[in-house]
């Protein structure tokens, strides 16, 4: 794929495939973030392109795409973790609770909008100590051990660690590794959680296990998954945003997405066509 | 089985073998100078030896005391110089400095880690030997001190570079500034390598004499406080072995087992505080 062009499918990013009513449906709830005309470049590469999307609050909207589509990208803007890498610029507008996020001290965006990594990335610490991270380095007060379990339960790892909180987190599985990290993104009681395909490391019953943990996780806080595994989108999501070389092909209601699809190119992936 | 199989399993055969005698002639190294040590000096360490000052030429017995506390004193005023230089500019430049000075301080302390011990001699001599008028404690510190800073700054940044990205952004996600992520996870994920490196600078100057030949000197009495000449283990085993008196050889012999008894312990010793921390596993 040519690097700086822009690639010559669809030069017209609007949304096709939302139907009237649902685009109404969705506008109509409360937004948590909005994402408004973004471009994002590495360098001279564009790989975002004049893409706008509403995150509605205390749903699951998914990402999804081939490999190489941006989804991660986007994710990434959404608590500025973009800004880790040096060449990367990002144009355009993204709100959080109506506050333009990239106006904001980034460490206080950081513990309002979580985040969940590809691959379980516990710190060399104990289990509690993962999970009361965040609490200590934002100076919290909250009685620390409370908090710990209170995390831990949200995140459905209790029952298996409370015995053992003082252990190496590298003791733990996989599957338990990646619901600690999502506990430690917990613990701070973020308004927004950002998961990066936070299943594609692990087996099938751990995936499962994660998989129900999200869809309970809705009344805490908001959740913007990406994935390449679109049964998983269709299992949890409420909305499922289609992305393809740096553009935001469609967006709908997941069961509609994933039903009657509104472009023949999300159509084309869906049924597996190519991706 | 073919000749062609035979002849495979007698090279796989052949260079096992090769490599675990090369292996066994490495550590076969450290056992026997070791030995060699204890069987020539063994004999000569005794409560005296820790506890009296050399005795004069033809007195025998007396011990090294001064030159054990001489060699304590200059190894610690050394490190308090040397390790926070390295450990910091380490942190620099694995974190903050950008490719180009990244590069010149690099090869920088590389440089200077193959610059010759008696050349830092000279420069220690110059820069604080001669403003001061006196061999010193200090000077001979600052002369081990500076030969300390390069490797433990490039092995700080080399085990902070090696800390997984994954780690640091997962602290930077929940809202940890730059400074924080150093602090709290990088440098924990890390420093297990890094005080392996700190130690293994630190027995290397240990053994230093010849910085020490003209900048701590050499003291047959107690050194009092940093100013002053100090004896110390390395030079008191250059002076005693090329004595012409047979019983400064076995005590020769003897400084030399109380010098590597002393690194090994202070090895052991930081190894088993090392063991109790959490290590990163190996992905």
């Amino acid at each position: 794929m040519q690097a700086s062009a822009r690639p010559a499918v669809s030069v017209n990013i609007t949304p096709t495939g939302t139907v009237t009513a649902n685009r109404e449906a969705h506008a109509s709830l409360p937004m948590r973030m909005t994402i408004s005309k973004v471009n994002f470049f590495y360098g001279a590469k564009q790989v975002l392109f004049d893409i706008s999307l509403g995150i509605a609050m205390s749903k699951v909207t998914a990402l999804i795409g081939p490999s190489g589509c941006g989804k991660s990208t986007l994710l990434r803007t959404l608590n500025r973790m973009h800004e880790t890498v040096n060449t990367a610029r990002l144009e355009g507008e993204i709100l959080l609770d109506g506050q333009n996020i990239l106006a904001q001290d980034v460490t206080a965006l950081r513990r309002r909008v979580g985040m969940v990594f590809q691959r379980p990335n516990p710190f060399p610490k104990s289990i509690f100590d993962n999970v009361a991270y965040g609490l200590k380095i934002n100076g919290s007060k909250l009685p620390l051990a409370e908090a710990v379990e209170k995390s831990l339960r949200h995140a459905a790892l209790w029952d298996e660690v409370k015995d053992h909180l003082h252990k190496s987190a590298y003791e733990l599985s996989g599957g338990q590794q990646q619901r600690l990290c999502i506990a430690r993104a917990l613990a701070v009681e973020p308004e927004v959680l950002l998961l990066d395909e936070p299943c594609s490391a692990l087996d099938p019953i751990s995936t499962a296990k994660i998989e129900e943990l999200l869809v309970q996780l809705k009344d805490l806080c908001t959740i913007v998954t990406v994935t390449h595994n679109m049964q998983q989108a269709a299992r949890i999501s409420d909305f499922t945003a289609f992305l393809l070389t740096g553009q935001l092909i469609e967006f709908s209601p997941t069961p509609q997405l994933f039903t009657t699809p509104g472009d023949p190119r999300t159509e084309a992936y869906i049924t597996g066509r190519f991706g | 089985m073919s000749s062609r199989l035979r002849w495979r399993k007698f090279v796989s055969n052949f260079m096992l073998a090769m490599t675990g005698l090369c292996a066994l002639i490495a550590v076969s190294v450290l056992f026997f100078i070791l030995g060699y040590l204890v069987y020539h000096g063994g004999a000569s360490i005794n409560w005296a030896f820790f506890t009296r000052l050399p005795t004069p030429v033809g007195e025998s017995g007396g011990g090294m005391a001064n030159a054990i506390v001489g060699s304590a004193k200059l190894l610690l005023l050394a490190s308090l110089l040397g390790v926070p230089v390295g450990f910091f500019g380490g942190i620099y430049l694995a974190e903050f400095s950008g490719r180009a000075s990244a590069f010149v301080v690099r090869y920088a302390a590389d440089l200077l880690n193959g610059v010759p011990s008696i050349v830092i001699g000279i420069v220690a001599y110059s820069l604080v030997v001669l403003p001061f008028k006196h061999y010193s404690t200090a000077a001979g510190s600052f002369a081990l001190g500076l030969m300390m800073i390069p490797i433990t700054l490039r092995s700080t940044e080399e085990f902070l570079n090696a800390v997984p990205r994954e780690l640091r952004e997962g602290a930077m996600a929940l809202g940890a500034s730059k400074w924080k992520t150093i602090v709290t996870v990088v440098v924990p994920a890390a420093y297990r390598g890094i005080l392996t490196a700190v130690l293994l600078a630190f027995a290397r100057v240990a053994g230093e004499t010849v910085p020490l030949l003209f900048t701590a000197f050499g003291n047959r009495f107690w050194s009092p406080g940093w100013g002053q000449p100090t004896a110390s283990l390395p030079v008191m085993i250059f002076t005693y072995a090329i004595s012409p008196y047979e019983d400064w050889h076995r005590q020769a012999w003897a400084a030399g087992l109380v010098l590597l008894g002393l690194i090994l312990a202070i090895n052991i010793v930081a190894r088993s505080i090392l063991a109790r921390g959490i290590a990163v596993p190996r992905s």
